[in-house]
């Protein structure tokens, strides 16, 4: 853990603008030089209920949330303020200061708004705060807002007592507001700024910060973007136009994202009456030739298990997106985990066959959307990007020249008018869409309105034509075919270098993880080697086809592997050693399936426990260890 | 764009060439209703004009899914009533195409009746062909959603408790634009409502009824039909809702007392189609979105020029 580091947490109640503000507050960082990463946590209501974000700062390169934090800006509850001032909502008034201290850092700053927090009701509060040596500043930032005119701007009163406090020039926070807000609320806004800073400022002794904000530089200009936002601009740059879904958390992001832009490069997108028209929806456009995606989370995914296996028969392309968020059935709407794994895998009835792809950062959510795109058009066949509440909705830093490449609208192999009417596949003259023998299994299509392409679709098992047949020899030379896809999607994977490694090659140890565990899992791989433990990391991202030979090759090069994801039956490592088929006796696991994501310590503490001590007790957290079979 | 050169192309068509070439025999009940919808889609479709080539055909399971494999045009048969949300992805992607729907009653009314609500109310440029024959046929014989009250079958050997579907009021009231009624025994008027629903600029929707001889021997539907449009007897304007409305309720509430009424029931010629209200308001684009992909000539925009500046 560098001290070099601001983790700047805000919390309050849904509605406050809680994320709103700590997204201008990163992004005011990341245009000072830093590198940020952040990191959500809300309830599933619209207003109120304890909600809060970090923003981590630093110099160094940073790919996850941290541990704790060293800043607390707590605002008000918003329903203590509507209808009556005094109104509270349910048992919840003092949460914004009371449910964030276990995590603050020794030596911590806490701001709060003393004109709706009372601290005093926070048992041994004034005792918590001498043990922990923080320093504490009560502001009444609701009437310095008030005072202006604007209560609700009061999270901006708290920015301009945190760059006060953290030595923070003001300049690039003003430069955002002045992007972001309207005229109308842009002067106030500023002028609240000021006043906070200026108050602070004058009243404290603030040169010699408690926690100040690093300092750093870019050398390439940087964008702060979601996961979200990577996948949907993947979408694009790879030629989607068409999306087709069903407001569902925490897939809603990718959703609207696409929705709001889609038109303007002339695309179409339809929110439709639940998820089996919008993966249905999906496959429609795609059939009539146009580079389309659906999408949903856990739940509505189940209901798009049917469109899945119809596009599988009929070979058409189309990429789902699966936001997991704790389940079964609705579970935890707004929590992170990874336990829609085997569902995604195994869903839809049948041999079907598809390819699941699962991004660890921001970075590779782009990457991953694009490869998502460009391997169910090329082999026709659908893609499933799965990423998880944790990944979609976390901002991180990223350079702008990662995104810089070129669009790629190919629709694979596609015949044109010419090619179909040159190279008549049948003695019959019609047209064979689904041949038997073909290279890599995939049978060129055509486009209905295409001359001399004419063929049927379905989703019943069918002869080279498209009609319905049952033959055995039929059916057998068709899912070979259909099957052969997977194993030439594998080799084409193994052109690409899709997972990702931590940690010196040569490590005792080995950790294996996927999805948005991996940037975690890695800082925990580097303070582990510091304390002088020998270990790497290898973040997989291919889920189907799976990567055996890099798995079984990173397995057999260390002694024992801790095999780290958010589920509770540990589906990662049984999809592992499925593929594997052996192993069993070396794969140890961490589980941690409580809502929140690791944080590093959480990984480094379980693996000393269980792999170094070999006592599998990582108490003091919420992970469960899961020994090695046979232990 | 020669591309899609199929599409538009204006000769003389023979029914002949939506006869696919290598028959494969119809595996309908001889006597089936469905035989009819065939033969009245082949005597429409080239008189409207439309190509095998530019028609896609979207069908749902059941026996009415078949008819994809005994009409010869592009086709799609897709999962137990979904045939109607695939068929409108492909229309708005690409508008020139002539779209047609087609399943069973249970397919349509029953397992796909959300889509069939939401597809009525978006007025989707399309035609819908409901075979209605009062039952489940392939699976043999079970109580379908328009099955009447009453009716028993193994999977309701005391009678159905339930009323059934009422599709041409369910129809008007969700937003269809062109609601029709027709029967496998009456093949002119058939055609002439099909050729109409085609020619329709907005979602028309057929209620086609069909008699079923293996398994619904009772139905209504083998007694003689009266045309609501030709009979003295009946008379209402067609493009007033509330009178199509009120003759609705008579044909449905008629249906399984012996008398069936068939005809136009409700035509709006006023109200655009889905995808023309998208592209009024900027959501879709005005040539078709799947002639993009042939046109080399196309730029196609990036990311990193359009949208990446609001994260810097």
């Amino acid at each position: 853990m560098t001290d070099d580091e601001l983790i700047w947490r805000i919390s309050g109640g849904s509605g406050d603008g809680i994320a709103s503000t700590s997204q201008n507050f990163a992004k005011a960082l990341m245009r000072s030089g830093l590198n940020v990463f952040t990191h959500r946590h809300y309830p599933s209501r619209i207003r109120g209920g304890h909600t809060y974000t970090e923003v981590r700062a630093s110099a160094d390169p940073v790919e996850s949330r941290g541990d704790g934090y060293n800043f607390l800006l707590a605002l008000g509850d918003s329903f203590a303020r509507n209808p009556q001032e005094e109104a509270v909502y349910g048992n919840e008034e003092i949460k914004p200061l009371s449910e964030n201290l276990d995590e603050l850092r020794e030596g911590g700053v806490i701001v709060y708004d003393e004109g709706l927090l009372d601290a005093s009701e926070i048992p041994n509060f004034d005792e918590r705060v001498e043990e922990n040596n923080w320093h504490v500043y009560p502001l009444d930032l609701r009437g310095l807002a008030r005072d202006q005119g604007r209560e609700v701007m009061r999270n901006t009163a708290g920015v301009g007592a945190t760059c006060a406090l953290t030595g923070m020039a003001l300049d690039h926070v003003q430069d955002l507001m002045r992007d972001a807000m309207p005229e109308k609320i842009l002067e106030p806004n500023l002028e609240i700024l000021q006043i906070a800073y200026d108050q602070v400022k004058e009243e404290y002794d603030v040169d010699a910060p408690d926690v100040s904000v690093p300092t750093g530089e870019h050398d390439e200009e940087q964008l702060l973007m979601s996961g979200s936002d990577a996948i949907s601009y993947g979408a694009i740059d790879e030629g989607c136009r068409f999306i087709a879904g069903y407001p569902m958390t925490p897939w809603t992001e990718v959703f609207t994202i696409m929705t709001q832009n889609l038109p303007k490069l002339g695309g179409i997108s339809e929110q439709v009456e639940d998820e089996i028209a919008a993966a249905a929806l999906a496959v429609g456009a795609s059939h009539a030739g146009v580079k389309a995606m659906s999408g949903s989370s856990g739940g509505g995914f189940a209901l798009m298990s049917e469109p899945l296996g119809l596009a599988e028969m009929t070979e058409t392309p189309v990429v789902l997106v699966e936001a997991m968020r704790a389940g079964p059935s609705t579970g935890m709407p707004t929590k992170p985990e990874q336990s829609d794994l085997e569902h995604v895998l195994y869903t839809s009835q049948g041999d079907s066959q598809r390819v699941v792809l699962a991004p660890g950062t921001v970075e590779e959510a782009y990457e991953q959307s694009r490869l998502a795109f460009r391997l169910a058009y090329e082999y026709q066949i659908p893609s499933i990007l799965l990423y998880d509440q944790k990944l979609g909705g976390e901002l991180k830093n990223v350079p702008k020249s990662h995104f810089d490449r070129e669009p790629n609208p190919t629709l694979g192999k596609t015949l044109s008018e010419d090619a179909l009417a040159d190279e008549p596949h049948s003695p019959d003259g019609k047209f064979h869409r689904f041949q038997h023998d073909v290279e890599d299994g995939v049978s060129p299509r055509s486009i209905p309105g295409q001359k001399g392409g004419r063929f049927l679709a379905t989703g019943n098992e069918h002869d080279p034509t498209g009609h319905i047949a049952e033959s055995p020899d039929n059916r057998v030379a068709q899912i070979d075919r259909r099957t052969q896809k997977l194993e030439a999607i594998r080799d084409d994977l193994n052109q690409e270098d899709t997972g990702s490694y931590a940690g010196p090659e040569d490590a005792e140890y080995g950790i294996l993880t996927f999805g948005s565990q991996q940037g975690t899992v890695e800082e925990a791989v580097g303070r582990l080697n510091d304390a002088g433990i020998s270990v790497k990391s290898y973040g997989v991202s291919d889920m189907l086809p799976f990567p055996t030979e890099q798995v079984r090759e990173f397995v057999e090069s260390v002694d024992e592997v801790l095999v780290v994801e958010m589920t509770a039956s540990g589906q990662f490592r049984g999809l592992v050693q499925k593929n594997l088929g052996q192993y069993g006796e070396k794969l140890s696991s961490l589980l941690k399936y409580n809502g929140n994501p690791f944080e590093p310590a959480e990984v480094v503490d379980g693996f000393e426990a269980a792999i170094v001590e070999g006592d599998g007790d990582a108490s003091g957290h919420q992970t469960t260890f899961v020994p090695a079979a046979g232990d | 764009m020669s591309t899609f050169s199929a599409i538009g192309e204006e000769r003389e068509i023979d029914r002949d060439e939506y006869t696919p070439g290598v028959e494969p025999q119809p595996t309908w009940c001889p006597g089936c209703g469905d035989f009819s919808v065939l033969k009245a889609l082949k005597q429409a479709l080239p008189e409207v004009g439309r190509t095998p080539e530019e028609t896609l055909l979207c069908t749902g399971i059941g026996c009415s899914g078949k008819l994809n494999s005994y009409l010869d045009t592009y086709g799609f048969h897709t999962i137990h009533g979904r045939s109607l949300p695939v068929a409108r992805a492909a229309k708005l992607a690409n508008p020139d195409l002539e779209v047609i729907a087609a399943g069973g009653d249970g397919d349509g009314y029953g397992i796909g009746g959300n889509h069939f609500i939401h597809t009525a109310r978006e007025n989707h440029d399309m035609t819908y062909i409901v075979f209605n024959n009062e039952i489940f046929g392939l699976t043999k014989g079970q109580t379908s959603p328009t099955s009447p009250k009453g009716h028993k079958s193994k999977t309701q050997p005391h009678g159905s408790a339930k009323e059934p579907i009422k599709p041409l009021s369910m129809s008007l009231n969700a937003g269809a634009s062109y609601v029709a009624r027709t029967a496998a025994v009456n093949p002119n008027q058939a055609k002439e409502i099909l050729i109409e629903a085609i020619e329709h600029d907005g979602f028309a929707h057929v209620d086609f009824l069909t008699q079923c001889p293996t398994w619904n021997k009772d139905a209504r539907q083998y007694v003689p039909y009266i045309d609501v449009n030709e009979s003295d007897d009946y008379e209402f304007d067609k493009t007033d809702r509330v009178e199509a409305a009120e003759m609705m309720r008579e044909t449905e509430e008629s249906l399984y007392e012996g008398e069936v009424l068939t005809g136009r029931f409700y035509v709006d010629e006023e109200r655009p189609s889905y995808g023309a209200e998208k592209q009024e308001i900027g959501e879709m684009p005005e040539e078709p979105l799947a002639e993009r992909y042939w046109d080399d000539d196309y730029e196609w925009e990036r990311s990193h020029d359009m949208f990446l500046d609001k994260h810097a």
